[in-house]
């Protein structure tokens, strides 16, 4: 019984030595998730993600593009596919609708990268014709599979096939963040496919004016 | 992913994974090989728990697992449920550190002694190998990586994501060798019966936790919608089937190692209770 008593005693002075660093190890950790910059309104990822870079090919041309062509500019990038009936273009709308906002000298500063996930079906052409409608702010690139695993294993996001129906027709799975860099190319946010179009905006005009 | 090979290669290249395997099977093996020519038995289910815990951590980190486990709420939850709970079990049961001794040279094992009694070690190792302690941590880890503000920057940045995956195996390991101490109270240990009491104290919140994430009926972490899911599956079945294996699985395991407690509990009682007996009066 006794030493029952001084089993608990014991555990109880060592909780209470433990517990201050286990609360420190918590705010942490919630400081990590939650240390956002308070002027940026969708969710700041800076030092979560890599720099910018890549090595893809620009639609229509197949012209090959590498993070230098977007020196000096505020990137958008975002992984989708033409035949996307829901995320893709809903997102695409909103960006061009929260860039038809911003100053028109500024917003020639933005590039909004639309790459393909889905190369077999996006023929150059057609990626062109369908990133054009969104603004001229808009690029298509398209990469073999290799390139675009890389690429997408680098912002730690996936994408994959469904079986096709009898038309030949398949669902593609794909992450539905648009990923904007500043004009050094850092990583700075994350913004949802439901990001209100004025935050969106108000954030690209925040990297625009810095730098 | 694209080819048969893409899953037997590591998705991302950990050094840390890498290191681990190599010294734990090159330790392992020399203490056997040492042992055997020493005269000393050469116990082989332990040899077997030891490697197929190496194993496992090698197979959910450095495979096409690891793919999973960063697309898919449920594959996830299965690395987790391997690194943390299976993994470290089987590890402990080696009896690692019975045999990694013999592989070190003496003066390597003198060295590691001097510092293992430095207060700088003891003191902290005190508080955190303390069966208490070392239970809130076990669990502990759980909650802190599984809170959905902290779940999104982890799945973003891949070395928290590490942080979180070492901090798994190491929280394992620790609360499995506390558990599985075979020096109770009798020779100077810690209660075998407040061991059972605290693996079910440990258990609880797991349970709790498995069973709302599979229950509630809303996307607890949408960071899998966000980032992109490994194959075309609804996110709810995702996250239900997912919830499902942090609740029973790992409420299984507490069980199995609370029968092992009370195997260790009987053999001292047994061993001790005979020299009791047999104490002259």
């Amino acid at each position: 019984m006794k030493s029952e008593v001084r089993d608990s005693l014991h555990a109880r002075s060592v909780v209470r030595r433990a517990a201050p660093a286990l609360a420190g190890a918590l705010a942490a950790v919630i400081l990590v998730a939650c240390g956002t910059d308070p002027e940026l309104r969708t969710q700041d990822i800076s030092g979560s993600l890599p720099d910018l870079e890549l090595a893809l090919e620009r639609a229509p041309e197949e012209t090959p593009v590498t993070e230098a062509d977007y020196e000096g500019k505020v990137v958008a990038l975002y992984f989708g596919f033409t035949h996307c009936p829901d995320y893709c273009p809903l997102t695409m709308a909103r960006v061009g609708a929260a860039i038809d906002g911003i100053d028109p000298d500024l917003s020639d500063d933005v590039r909004v990268l639309f790459v393909s996930v889905d190369p077999e079906r996006d023929a150059p052409e057609q990626l062109a014709r369908y990133v054009s409608g969104f603004g001229e702010q808009f690029e298509g690139l398209r990469g073999d599979r290799r390139t675009l695993r890389e690429i997408t294993r680098r912002y730690r996001t996936t994408f994959s096939y469904g079986e096709p129906d009898e038309h030949g027709n398949y669902e593609v799975a794909h992450g539905t963040a648009l990923y904007v860099f500043d004009r050094e190319g850092e990583a700075r946010l994350l913004a949802r496919d439901d990001e209100p179009i004025d935050d969106l905006q108000h954030d690209l005009e925040v990297l625009l004016d810095s730098g | 992913m694209d080819t048969t090979l893409d899953w037997f290669l590591p998705y991302h290249f950990y050094p840390e994974v890498a290191l681990f395997a190599f010294a734990g099977v090159y330790l392992y093996t020399t203490g056997l090989i040492r042992q055997r020519r020493a005269g000393v038995q050469v116990r082989v289910w332990p040899a077997i728990s030891f490697y197929a815990g190496v194993l496992l951590i090698y197979a959910m980190m450095h495979t096409g697992m690891d793919y999973l486990a960063q697309y898919l709420f449920a594959g996830h939850r299965t690395q987790h449920l391997i690194i943390h709970h299976h993994a470290p079990l089987l590890l402990v049961l080696g009896g690692m550190g019975r045999v990694f001794p013999w592989a070190l040279s003496s003066s390597t094992l003198a060295w590691l002694r001097w510092v293992g009694r430095s207060p700088l070690l003891v003191g902290p190792w005190r508080v955190v190998a303390h069966p208490f302690v070392a239970g809130v941590l076990f669990v502990g880890v759980i909650f802190v990586w599984m809170t959905p503000e902290a779940h999104f920057e982890v799945m973003l940045d891949i070395d928290l994501y590490r942080a979180m995956n070492v901090s798994m195996v190491i929280t394992g390991v620790l609360f499995w060798s506390v558990m599985l101490d075979p020096f109770g109270r009798a020779r100077g240990g810690f209660s075998f019966g407040l061991r059972l009491l605290l693996l079910w104290f440990v258990m609880l919140p797991q349970m709790f936790l498995g069973a709302y994430i599979s229950l509630v009926n809303h996307e607890i972490y949408d960071v899998y919608d966000v980032c992109g899911r490994a194959f075309p599956i609804a996110a709810m079945t995702d996250q239900r089937i997912g919830g499902l294996l942090t609740w029973v699985p790992a409420a299984e395991m507490m069980a199995i190692v609370a029968l092992l407690v009370l195997r260790l509990w009987m053999r001292e009682d047994h061993e001790y209770g005979r020299a009791l007996r047999e104490r002259p009066a």
